[in-house]
């Protein structure tokens, strides 16, 4: 049987993926939900045409925005996940014997009831009992947060979707006051490789470096995104992503990864020219007009 | 309401028929569904620009309607509870205009409150009516001008019993409704007609729980704008009348000025709107409150901005509230609306439709989603947190009632000079001056400028308010009648 799911990454660029079988296809109150096995990427769970995780690469995403805060903060006790429906960073999180608390706030109920049903292994995040889940929007649940968060991870993909509310600048700023003085926020920054996604690219990164003084960007290769390349944004009130990376610390806790690495860490802030002339771009207007807004 | 009947669009159903027919087009548009300007095609869609056709036998005619668009009519007519109804393409402006043109002629009095759109005293510069203001009154609190108070207009018609007509805003752009149905009683009592401006009041014929419409209360016509609650296309509007009008000579006066080229796209999108607001509207709008109430609870609780509701209702001036209006006082955070207006739009991406001096409206509709809310009251609660100052230096007071002089006719046609604007104090102003959006003029033509009045257009200026309506572009000079 010739069957295969294509995901749409511009007009006119699309990467296809050939599937067993469907496994499971609904609409939740918010999008289409769509699970898939396939040959080459083990099961693969689809919100409204949007790959958001396939058996094969999800590990790399969810520790890369795990481990690099975690090596970066020297204490995290209370940890935000904005999305993060299927729980696959909250099991990466539940590796930290220090985290007292992990908040998962996803809006979509049904998304995690069908990652728990068809992907049990990336859910048991779930099962520790440091995790709650509460179905609200994030917005809403971070309007009513003041300085109680160590670390944010906004597990949100789609800026366009029906969280689009998670990539503006009202979000950021809540996240900001939602965090502790020495608080860190790890969020999606999507890709910057199609010129479709370039002005979403340059928005986030204007808008995170108006809300908080230290703003990285760094890197990963995850096969099922968009250009198989995809970015992570890394806004601080106080420590450095690679000045204050506990190298020493982090390794002392022998956990098993299978992409990250501390050395890794280091490299993936080092990014290409096209995309750092962006962010430096997007840096030296926000400059500037903060600069007119004093005058 | 015929229920069943309200399922058909006739003039949707005549386009396709007419698609299906293939017709070659040796008339206009010259664009000829669209091969004759691809770039056009690209930006609309084939399927748009094929609609832009002619007026012809099978798709009937705006300015002599036969068939299918008297059809339409005839249902828009029923879906809204009036005798006859008239779709329009040139905007509520046209609507209000034909109101007040249908029932006054040059000299006539009109009864008006002075929080009327520009188009209302535009039509007067037009027709030559002669304005007699209704005193409405302001809340002193968030500084917006208030409904028209019964009392107000009885003692108005007493001393006016040869004015044609009453004009109302219901409800005002703010949200603020006035007691229409007794107002209409009395100003029957007196002979007058009377004019509903509904252009922020399309969804009060489609929910029970909302304040009533123009037509319910009996009005004589109402000015509805489709295209902002009823989901229409841009520029498109309905006129409808109530049974004492004559309705051909409406169409006479409508024809005066309307296109003869009137366009199917906002004809189709008028046709279809009043069947998803027959069929639909009702449990719509219930979700467009329920959105509005949620918005301005958690818009309370961040304290500063105060968005307000049915509590200013008292009976009078306030007769009742549009709920779907999202009307947010902002001085409590130390920022004008029209600050926290371009705050939204330049740091937050987020449009609202606008902002003045005391207040921003945040129009919500059918298509709002909830996460948009989120990211409104999100912006809001940010923007208390990045930007909140001292209040004591605003201006307070949204609205002033200037003293009139002339009819907006004899103004606006007579000799005049332009001045700077602060020489203009005791001067007859000739043109309207007013913030647009929401475009309530600050003055009309024929209005005395007071010292009040310069200071407050200064203030407006400095803020950032997109002044608009004199010859000067810059709003510098200001036309004012030449002294002799």
């Amino acid at each position: 049987m010739d069957f295969w799911f294509s995901q749409m990454e511009t007009e006119h660029v699309k990467t296809s993926i050939r599937v067993n079988k469907q496994l499971y296809s609904g609409q939740s109150e918010y999008q289409r939900i769509d699970v898939f096995e396939t040959q080459e990427l083990g099961k693969m769970i689809v919100l409204d045409g949007e790959i958001i995780f396939s058996e094969a690469d999800e590990f790399i995403y969810n520790e890369m925005v795990v481990h690099v805060p975690m090596a970066v903060h020297p204490c995290v006790k209370q940890v935000l996940i904005i999305g993060g429906g299927d729980g696959g960073v909250a099991r990466v999180l539940t590796q930290y014997p220090e985290i007292e608390h992990i908040d998962v706030v996803e809006q979509d109920e049904k998304f995690v009831e069908i990652s728990k049903e068809f992907f049990p292994e990336t859910a048991k995040g779930f099962d520790d009992e440091r995790v709650t889940v509460t179905n609200m929007d994030g917005l809403r649940f971070l309007r009513r947060c003041r300085d109680k968060y160590d670390l944010i991870i906004n597990d949100t993909t789609d800026p366009f979707g029906y969280a689009e509310g998670l990539f503006t600048r009202e979000f950021y700023g809540s996240c900001f006051r939602a965090l502790k003085e020495d608080g860190i926020m790890v969020y999606q920054h999507g890709s910057p490789f199609y010129d479709e996604d370039e002005e979403a690219f340059r928005a986030m990164h204007r808008k995170a470096y108006k809300s908080f003084p230290i703003n990285r960007v760094y890197q990963a290769n995850i096969p099922t995104c968009p250009s198989g390349y995809w970015m992570f944004g890394f806004a601080s009130k106080k420590y450095h992503p690679l000045k204050d990376l506990d190298t020493k610390r982090w390794k002392a806790r022998d956990l098993q990864t299978w992409y990250y690495t501390t050395n890794l860490h280091k490299g993936a802030f080092m990014l290409p020219r096209y995309v750092e002339d962006l962010l430096v771009e997007e840096e030296k207007a926000a400059k500037k007009e903060s600069k007119e807004n004093i005058e | 309401m015929k229920k069943y009947e309200q399922k058909s669009a006739p003039i949707c159903e005549a386009l396709e028929r007419f698609r299906r027919r293939r017709v070659v087009p040796f008339d206009v548009p010259g664009h000829k569904r669209g091969r004759g300007n691809p770039e056009l095609v690209d930006l609309l869609g084939k399927q748009c620009v094929g609609l832009d056709v002619n007026s012809m036998k099978p798709l009937d005619n705006l300015g002599h309607p036969v068939s299918v668009i008297k059809e339409a009519e005839e249902l828009t007519a029923d879906a809204f509870g009036a005798a006859h109804a008239f779709l329009m393409v040139n905007g509520t402006t046209s609507s209000v205009q034909t109101m007040i043109l249908s029932v006054c002629k040059a000299g006539d009095k009109i009864l008006i409150p002075r929080n009327v759109h520009k188009s209302v005293i535009n039509a007067m510069v037009l027709c030559g009516a002669v304005p007699v203001y209704v005193e409405v009154k302001v809340n002193p609190e968030i500084g917006i001008a208030l409904g028209v108070e019964v009392e107000e207009v009885r003692k108005a018609m007493d001393a006016n019993p040869d004015a044609k007509a009453i004009l109302i805003n219901n409800p005002t752009y703010y949200g603020i409704c006035s007691n229409l149905k007794e107002i209409v009683k009395i100003a029957h009592e007196h002979g007058m007609k009377v004019l509903a401006d509904e252009a922020h009041g399309t969804h009060l014929y489609f929910n029970d729980n909302l304040p009533i419409s123009g037509m319910a209360a009996g009005a004589d016509m109402a000015a509805v704008s489709m295209h902002k609650s009823g989901g229409s296309l841009t520029q498109s509007s309905i006129l409808l009348c109530g049974e004492n009008m004559d309705a051909e000579y409406v169409r006479q006066i409508i024809n005066l000025t309307q296109t003869t080229s009137a366009s199917y796209l906002l004809l189709s999108s008028l046709d279809l709107s009043r069947r998803n607001l027959a069929l639909r509207g009702e449990e719509s709008f219930e979700k467009v409150a329920r959105m509005a109430e949620y918005a301005r609870s958690e818009i309370n609780e961040i304290g500063g901005f105060y968005a307000y509701g049915k509590e200013l209702i008292d009976g009078d001036s306030v007769y009742d509230f549009d709920v779907t209006k999202l009307s947010i006082y902002t001085q409590g955070i130390g920022l004008t609306g029209i600050e926290v207006y371009d705050l939204l739009r330049d740091e937050y991406d987020i449009q609202i439709e606008f902002g003045d001096i005391g207040n921003i409206l945040a129009y919500i509709s059918i298509g709002d989603r909830i996460q948009d809310i989120e990211r409104l009251v999100g912006a809001l609660e940010d923007i208390k947190r990045l930007y909140e100052k001292d209040s004591s230096d605003l201006y307070c007071g949204e609205f002033i009632q200037p003293e009139n002089v002339m009819t907006p006719q004899q103004a606006f046609y007579a000799d005049k000079v332009q001045l700077p604007l602060h020489e203009t104090d005791g001067k007859i102003c000739a043109e309207l001056v007013m913030c647009y959006p929401p475009g309530i003029p600050i003055l009309t033509p024929g209005e005395r400028i007071t010292k009040e009045i310069i200071e407050y257009i200064d203030f407006a200026k400095e803020k950032g308010c997109s002044l608009q309506g004199t010859k000067d572009p810059d709003v510098e000079l200001i036309s004012v009648i030449k002294e002799k």
